[in-house]
């Protein structure tokens, strides 16, 4: 369990958090190499059923990346994909998930740093948490 | 079964220098469906093309994925590939183990490698999944939006006016000309600024092509390139510009003064007022707010009858106007009036904000011989509050000493990081047109370091030096207000490692430029993106400095960052000819990447309908049953409805359901495995 490294899924939208991570890139901020991102054109297209099926899946942790409010590229798809992740964050806990593994946070475009210095903090955070008790039965572990 | 190709980019070492490629490529070859598996140098050159080409033609694949840089500038690049190669171009996916891979995890090389297996088993996994599309064309609306007629706009707009397209010229002020318009010479020529400048605002004025909208706001921006909706603001005048020759005579009879912008608040201007001498259009503007409505009048109203002979009393400036453009009985509507424009393309030129002077409270900013860099524009312009005469406005004396401090809220993290980038030059310029003036007049210039990057720059720093200006290495400290009007500047000298304290009758404040004022709504209302320092981004720093993130909405001169006047001209050209690209073309494709729904799986229930913030969702019926139906010309393809049907009966082609949760599982559970974690 020493080397155990969490393994954390990225929603990010593609007008905002994708390119903030990219800037990330350009300006060479590190993070941590557990962070993967699945890149989507709005966080209001991300099902609540993704981000069970990530952690159903194993992952440790999942973070969806928007526009900040009044941002949005499609308007407000980003307050629909907020209301419904706030739902999300309640039934987690029946589900037998720590309502921390997930998060939203509004980083846009040019908050390459923030992107970098967010994933570092989240990565953090889960791993106090803790790996996903699914992983067990996963690896048959 | 697909057959699907992966293809790795070394990016010379920019990848290659963290990631293990001979491991990464191992593990590609493993994957389900994978058939082929090449790496190179630089996958998006020519040879690197030609890898995937070949493999096309010679049948091995029918699925591509590139691991390399980021979709976002790419992605278009590796779709001609496939189209060259004979497969539709929507069958190819990036894996980013650039920009988000090998960039940020340099020093995590065995991470950095694992993770770039991740992310190409998330690319294989969505390729398996992808599917043909067909792109969409649409017309294009041959006119275009130039926001901003400062000498960039007012360039930008010529240019595509030239070319025979409509242009409609939107600007906040009641005249074309900016910033510039306010300057008395421009370096490195010295050229008189309204003498270059006031050429350009009249043919702007009067190119036939050119609609001018001026004392106008953006009021909102729908639609995408081909086919922008923009409505405009008109804001109120109080005169009726179809009569107004612009004689002045109003602003004559007009008894009220207030500070007047043109000058920087030196000067007074009347209630109702033309913006300046050359302006353009030249027509006058009423100041509401200002107005003390003469004789009762106000808008709207009938003049009250004079007590003794009858007569109505109208206020002085309806009085004296010849052509009834001043009539003060029309109910104005105090908003203004808007209107609706369709154009294909539009340019952001809203160019900056000179920083005020108030917040540098160490500088002594409540002196009025304490200015900024642009109020020193104006006082030696012929045009200004002293017709170019070199002289205090506390006193009306020429100053004996000028002090000028550089980088005031430039390069300075309490205000702004950045770098202004002219203030050097122009600080130069104004030492030397002191000097020209004022022979005996003692310049100062601090400065943290001379940047005088430029053509002819350098020589004109070395002429100045030898015209006596004294430039003074270290940053000031503080300006003192002493007895008799006189200032004291206290400051470091790198050079002589020392304090220095300097007394003087003037001091000039080389301020920042700012983004302009609103500039973060109308970045909002286009939906470009602002970068850190509230100036808009560009999409590319290097290969696509004119474009931005939304296709068809391009940006020019400082409202993109700082830049001197010949910078902002050269954007300009650039912008209106990017600009003319889609106009000259007709007809644009954009990409088929919108949703469609399934009738067999939709219940009809209608909860997608009102979630659509493009109103392209409609329920229709099928003989007995109904049914959504979305109208793929006005989906912009967010996905909010199908993230919400119950049914899950609705397919966002280029991020399916199904595509995505292949990713999911490529990143958790097929991961796990492979990394044995
Ligand atoms: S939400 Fe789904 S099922 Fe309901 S009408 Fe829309 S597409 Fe049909
Ligand atoms: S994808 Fe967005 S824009 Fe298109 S129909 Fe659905 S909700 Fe409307």
């Amino acid at each position: 369990m020493s080397d155990w490294k969490p393994n954390i899924v990225v929603f990010a939208c593609n007008w905002c958090t994708y390119q903030g991570a990219d800037l990330a890139g350009i300006l060479r901020c590190d993070y941590p190499s557990t962070i993967s991102i699945i890149r989507v054109p709005c966080t209001g297209c991300v099902e609540p059923e993704f981000i069970v099926a990530a952690l159903k899946n194993g992952a440790d942790g999942v973070f969806v990346g928007g526009c900040h409010p009044g941002d949005c590229h499609y308007q407000e798809g980003n307050n629909k994909a907020a209301a419904r992740f706030k739902l999300l964050k309640t039934v987690l806990t029946e589900m037998g998930f720590e309502p921390d593994r997930v998060r939203m946070e509004w980083i846009s475009g040019s908050e390459g740093k923030r992107f970098a210095e967010t994933m570092t903090e989240f990565n953090e955070s889960i791993e106090r948490i803790g790996p996903n008790p699914i992983g067990r039965y996963i690896n048959g572990g | 079964m697909p057959k699907i190709g992966v293809y790795i980019c070394h990016c010379g070492e920019n990848i290659a220098g963290a990631i293990n490629i001979e491991e990464v490529r191992a593990y590609a070859a493993g994957l389900p469906d994978v058939k082929v598996v090449r790496d190179y140098l630089f996958m998006c050159s020519d040879p690197g093309q030609e890898l995937i080409k070949q493999d096309l033609k010679e049948d091995l694949v029918d699925r591509v994925v590139v691991a390399a840089c980021t979709p976002r500038t790419h992605e278009p690049v590796f779709r001609k590939t496939l189209e060259d190669g004979g497969l539709n171009k929507y069958l190819v996916e990036m894996a980013n183990i650039r920009d988000q891979d090998s960039w940020v995890h340099w020093n995590d090389k065995d991470g950095a490698t694992r993770k770039a297996e991740k992310l190409i088993g998330s690319a294989v996994a969505k390729a398996f999944l992808l599917e043909p599309l067909r792109e969409r064309f649409v017309e294009v609306t041959r006119a275009s939006l130039v926001i901003g007629a400062g000498v960039t706009g007012m360039f930008a707009a010529l240019d595509l006016a030239e070319m025979g397209y409509k242009v409609y010229l939107v600007d906040r002020n009641p005249s074309v000309g900016g910033n510039m318009a306010k300057l008395d010479r421009t370096f490195p020529t010295n050229d008189c600024s309204a003498c270059i400048l006031t050429p350009v605002m009249v043919q702007v004025g009067n190119h036939p092509n050119i609609e001018l909208l001026t004392f106008s706001e953006i009021e909102s921006v729908d639609g995408s390139i081909g086919n922008f909706k923009v409505k405009v603001r008109r804001k109120q005048t109080y005169v009726d510009w179809n009569r107004c020759t612009g004689c002045g005579d109003c602003v004559k009879a007009c008894p009220h003064e207030v500070a007047d912008e043109f000058n920087q608040g030196m000067y007074n201007r009347k209630a109702v007022y033309i913006e300046f001498p050359q302006a353009v259009p030249r027509k006058a503007v009423v100041d509401a707010a200002h107005c003390l409505n003469c004789a009762g009048r106000d808008f709207g109203t009938q003049p009250r009858l004079h007590s003794k002979t009858g007569e109505p009393v109208a206020a002085p400036c309806e009085k004296t106007c010849k052509t009834g453009a001043c009539d003060r009985s029309v109910a104005y509507n105090p908003r203004g009036e808007v209107v609706e424009l369709n154009v294909g393309t539009i340019i952001t030129a809203a160019g900056f904000k000179a920083m005020d002077k108030h917040p540098f409270k160490e500088y002594s900013p409540e002196s009025p011989n304490v200015i900024t860099s642009l109020e020193l524009e104006r006082l030696l312009a012929a045009t200004g509050p002293t017709q170019g005469e070199l002289k205090r406005l506390s006193d009306g004396k020429t100053p004996d000493t000028v002090a000028f401090i550089s980088c005031v809220g430039s390069r300075d993290k309490h205000h702004h990081t950045y770098c202004s980038k002219v203030c050097c030059m122009y600080m130069l310029k104004e030492a030397r047109l002191v000097k020209r003036k004022c022979p005996d007049t003692n310049v100062f210039i601090f400065f943290i370091d001379v940047r005088t990057g430029g053509k002819d720059f350098e020589e004109y720093y070395n002429y100045c030096r030898d015209l006596g200006v004294r430039v003074i290495r270290g940053r000031v400290g503080a300006v003192d207000e002493l007895s008799g009007d006189r200032l004291r500047v206290r400051a470091y000298d790198v050079d002589i490692a020392g304090p220095v304290e300097l007394e003087s009758d003037l001091v000039v404040l080389a301020t920042a430029m700012e983004p302009p004022t609103g500039l973060k709504e109308l970045a909002r209302k286009l939906g470009v993106t602002c970068g850190a320092e509230g100036f808009l981004k560009e999409a590319h720093t290097k290969l696509y400095p004119v474009e931005t993130s939304v296709r068809g909405i391009y940006i020019a001169g400082c409202v993109q960052g700082p830049k001197d006047i010949p910078e902002s001209v050269s954007q300009a050209r650039a912008a209106s000819s990017a600009a003319a690209i889609p106009l000259t073309l007709g007809r644009v494709a954009v990409d088929p990447l919108t949703s469609e729904i399934d009738q067999e799986k939709c219940s009809g229930c209608g909860i997608c309908v009102p979630l659509c913030p493009y109103s392209a969702i409609k329920i229709i019926s099928l003989g007995e049953i109904l049914r959504a139906r979305i109208d793929e010309a006005l989906c912009a393809g967010c996905g909010v409805c199908a993230a919400a049907c119950p049914s899950r009966a609705v397919k966002l082609h280029g991020f399916t359901a199904e595509q995505i949760e292949a990713q999911i599982e490529a990143l958790t559970i097929a991961a796990g495995d492979a990394s044995g974690a």
